[in-house]
């Protein structure tokens, strides 16, 4: 479990992280979201105090970061940015890891084995593509086999098979009962890899729910209407009590009711149509308009 | 205890597992041994006097002071490299007790920077020893012993203290630049003029120059000091005390 305390960062004026509070359940896979410059890097950093909170605090498993002994026991991470030296031998990097926190040596090759690098565990790292160092960085995440895993945008880089691959580890290291926190700034891989989400806009929580409600709160649906008689067609739906909306590309959006709903209207008041179409908001808009928001907010 | 051992195994690992401290020590090695035998080879050409004015042990420390630059480079790459690529997060996230972390950085140094200080000071001493031949110093000559062993502190002491400089800076590029500067401001002219040499005389190599020698009246080759070889050492352990009691406040309070 990941308690996040009133956490938050400032760098001289500006604010990156802003008074924020959550809690990462263990048995479930918590996806972090937000938009680039959110304040998601800063606040993961944080929590493995890498960077110090302005205020606030973060506790693993009740307890303070600093104060854990072989943090790598408690706690696996791949940070967003690249923490491996290129000279160095892919089993090298994991083994003076797993030096640091007395893991056994056995278990590089078992963490190497588990993320499909175990052939080129020899070569240095320099060598490898972007996705085969996410590989590595998973790899390191895993080596004292922890209860809670905190993984920074760690499809990036990855192809799509690396990303099923992750996607179903992720899950299985979830239903496992470890607590996995992974974040990423995609609403579309968060809808399919977890059931639980944290999502902040500028430094500032935005929502604390699961998946499916938030999909149900704010993926709406809508009825678009083309029509060469606009103005006749928002009188007849007015007069009915319903709400008409510019689509945003010339033709009219009907909202809270169902197609064939607004065609026997359409039809009884003889307004000529030229298309009638279900559409529903993508998730990915619904969560563009709700950090957009937390844009204007904060300014 | 035990944390700590295993904190400085893993240093250990990371520094072996890169080619950069390898070549380090080859460069230091090639460079201080090679000039020691050139240096030797050229001095027995000359008259017999000559040697024994320069003191043939004192002449066997000229190679180190070049050496010695691969050996600070060494210190700073051991700590620069940890930023350059980044691998300073996953140390501290491995070792979240900075004071644990650097500890065991400075020990693996020290570890290192000993046995290479040990092999070139020894080894520069008996090469120009064999060309002076019968000219030459024995390690059973008044303060011969000491001398040598001073060399093998002073070389081990600066790669130390040049870890320190870097936890500081954060910075390969400019450790350096501020560091090998230091190393030869004093040689290239500085100590010539008398009041800026009273001051300039506790500068680490100032005080290692005054470490390496065998007589401990202030005189050296390259100068004069108001002290002798003991407070040299002292000096310079300030120095190493400093630049590394620096890296930790500063480990400390800045983020990662």
């Amino acid at each position: 479990m990941i308690e996040v305390e009133r956490l938050s960062k400032q760098y001289g004026r500006t604010v990156a992280v802003d008074d924020l509070s959550f809690t990462v359940k263990p048995g479930r896979v918590t996806g972090f979201l937000g938009p680039n410059g959110a304040g998601k890097s800063t606040t993961m950093r944080m929590m493995l105090d890498l960077d110090r909170p302005s205020a606030g605090r973060v506790l693993i498993d009740g307890r303070p970061y600093r104060t854990l002994t072989e943090p790598l026991r408690h706690v696996g991470a791949l940070l967003e940015s690249r923490s491996v030296h290129g000279g160095r031998r892919a089993r090298h990097h994991l083994l003076w890891l797993a030096q640091t926190n007395r893991v056994p040596a056995a278990r590089v090759g078992e963490v190497l084995e588990l993320v499909g690098l175990a052939d080129v565990g020899r070569k240095r790292v320099k060598g490898f593509s972007l996705g085969m160092t996410q590989r590595l960085g998973i790899a390191a995440a895993m080596l004292g086999d922890p209860p809670v895993l905190l993984l920074d945008e760690p499809v990036n880089g990855l192809d799509p098979e690396g990303i099923v691959w992750l996607r179903t580890m992720l899950k299985d290291l979830a239903a496992q009962g470890r607590t996995v926190f992974v974040s990423s700034h995609l609403m579309s891989e968060m809808a399919l890899t977890a059931e639980h989400l944290v999502v902040i806009g500028r430094g500032r929580l935005l929502a604390d729910t699961t998946v499916e409600r938030f999909i149900a709160e704010n993926s709406q649906s809508y009825v678009r209407i083309a029509t060469p008689e606009p103005a006749r067609l928002r009188e007849v739906l007015a007069a009915e009590g319903i709400q008409v909306t510019d689509s945003g590309d010339g033709a009219l959006a009907v909202h809270g009711v169902d197609p064939a709903r607004v065609g026997e209207l359409v039809a009884a008041h003889g307004v000529v149509v030229h298309e009638i179409a279900q559409r529903s908001a993508s998730l990915e808009e619904a969560f563009v308009r709700m950090t957009g928001d937390a844009v204007e907010f904060g300014r | 205890m035990t944390a700590f051992l295993a904190v400085l195994r893993a240093e250990w690992t990371k520094a072996r597992t890169v080619r950069s401290t390898w070549w380090s020590l080859v460069i230091t090695a090639v460079v201080s041994l090679g000039l020691a035998v050139l240096l030797g080879v050229q001095l027995s050409a000359s008259s017999s006097a000559m040697r024994t004015d320069l003191g043939p042990a004192d002449v066997s420390f000229y190679p180190l002071i070049l050496g010695q630059i691969a050996l600070v480079a060494l210190g700073v790459l051991m700590v620069g490299a940890e930023y350059t690529t980044g691998t300073i997060r996953a140390s501290l996230a491995a070792t979240p007790r900075r004071g644990v972390f650097l500890a065991a950085k400075a020990l693996v140094a020290t570890g290192i920077a000993a046995v290479a200080s040990i092999v070139v000071a020894f080894g520069s001493f008996f090469a120009v020893q064999w060309a002076f031949g019968e000219d030459g110093a024995s390690l059973g000559d008044p303060g011969v012993a000491r001398a040598v062993l001073g060399a093998c502190l002073y070389l081990t002491m600066m790669c130390v203290f040049a870890m320190g400089v870097a936890t500081m800076l954060r910075s390969t590029a400019l450790s350096l630049g501020i560091l090998i500067p230091l190393l030869f401001l004093n040689s290239q002219g500085l100590a010539s003029v008398p009041a800026v040499r009273s001051v300039t005389q506790y500068l680490p190599d100032q005080a290692g120059a005054g470490m390496m020698r065998v007589a401990d009246d202030g005189t050296f080759l390259l100068g004069r000091l108001d002290f002798g070889p003991g407070v040299a050492f002292l000096v310079l352990l300030a120095w190493v005390a400093a630049a590394l009691a620096g890296g930790y406040l500063l480990l400390r309070r800045r983020d990662a």
